[in-house]
């Protein structure tokens, strides 16, 4: 392995460590998003619009 | 009702976020998917490619390089339509888009500055210089960080909102400095060697391995944008749920 192929080692896994904690941020920030949903609807909460639908329905 | 009435009212659709939130869940997998084969296509191609005559095998760099800084312009590029929809049009995903896309822009210009710099060492012997290019680029970055920081310092959203979109539209006389930069000064940095009037100037070998892995990261941006859109949305109704919350407790209380 030359010295240059080191540094192509270097640029793709700084851009894989960089992508994948992306992906996760993304992912994860939307998980926590949805439990919050759940948790505030489990305990009765109903925003103005899915009450409506709720009683055209 | 006529078609072009039909027309109109499918834009408008668009705009209405629970509308939204139902059609992303449907593209995404898609274009998760499509951007996983078309990535991995492209990285099959740049190591199957031959070894720049000049710059050896630290030409592999430039297929993750080059997409990374297109994606960092084409991402404020983006935002700055955003902030017009904002501030003109006051479309109710305007300010959701470009809030999601902030943080998506700020990692790809990082991973431009970094992979570039990588690259920089043993091409020009040096990691970083402050010349045109790479300091517009640097300017960018803390662009992004700033707009990311005051979209979320203001508790007021439809005043963060204002003020994030005109200091989007006013840092979006960046982009076409980092793009000329090349001609306009003398830097250390290549001119433009895709986009050429003449067309160019790469050879067949390596010019697809670039376009694939930009087509390949320009899938996944958006993937990630939309997804990103989306959990904004989740995140205003968490908001206005807490808000409903709050009240509710207030009108208990004696």
């Amino acid at each position: 392995m030359s010295v240059h192929d080191l540094y192509v080692a270097a640029a793709y896994a700084a851009a894989t460590v960089g992508i994948v904690g992306l992906i996760v941020w993304v992912l994860a920030d939307q998980r926590a998003r949805r439990r919050e949903i759940a948790q505030l609807e489990a305990s009765g909460v109903r925003r103005r619009s899915d009450r409506n639908a709720g009683s055209r329905a | 009702m006529s078609e072009t009435t039909a027309q109109p009212r499918r834009w408008l659709d668009l705009a209405n976020p629970t509308r939204f939130v139902a059609l992303a869940g449907r593209c995404i997998p898609w274009l998760a998917g499509l951007s996983a084969a078309v990535l991995a296509v492209g990285l099959w191609l740049s190591f199957a490619s031959p070894e720049d005559y000049q710059q050896g095998t630290t030409v592999r760099i430039m297929y993750i390089h080059v997409p990374f800084a297109w994606l960092s312009m084409l991402c404020y590029t983006i935002m700055a339509a955003a902030a017009l929809g904002t501030l003109v049009w006051r479309h109710p995903l305007a300010d959701v888009s470009l809030k999601a896309a902030a943080p998506i822009g700020a990692v790809f210009t990082g991973l431009a500055l970094v992979t570039g710099s990588i690259w920089g060492k043993p091409m020009w012997g040096t990691w970083w210089v402050w010349d045109a290019r790479l300091t517009s680029v640097f300017v960018l970055f803390l662009m992004y960080l700033g707009i990311i920081a005051l979209s979320r310092a203001i508790e007021d959203q439809s005043r963060a909102a204002r003020a994030t979109a005109v200091i989007t539209l006013v840092g979006f006389i960046n982009i076409p400095i980092i793009k000329f930069s090349v001609d306009w000064w003398n830097t250390l940095h290549q001119p433009a060697s895709v986009f050429r009037l003449d067309g160019p100037t790469i050879d067949a070998s390596m010019l697809w391995p670039l376009m694939v892995m930009a087509v390949g990261f320009t899938l996944l941006f958006l993937t990630l944008h939309i997804a990103a859109m989306r959990t904004e949305i989740f995140r205003r109704r968490v908001a206005a749920m807490r808000r409903i919350e709050a009240r509710r407790v207030e009108t208990r209380s004696p």
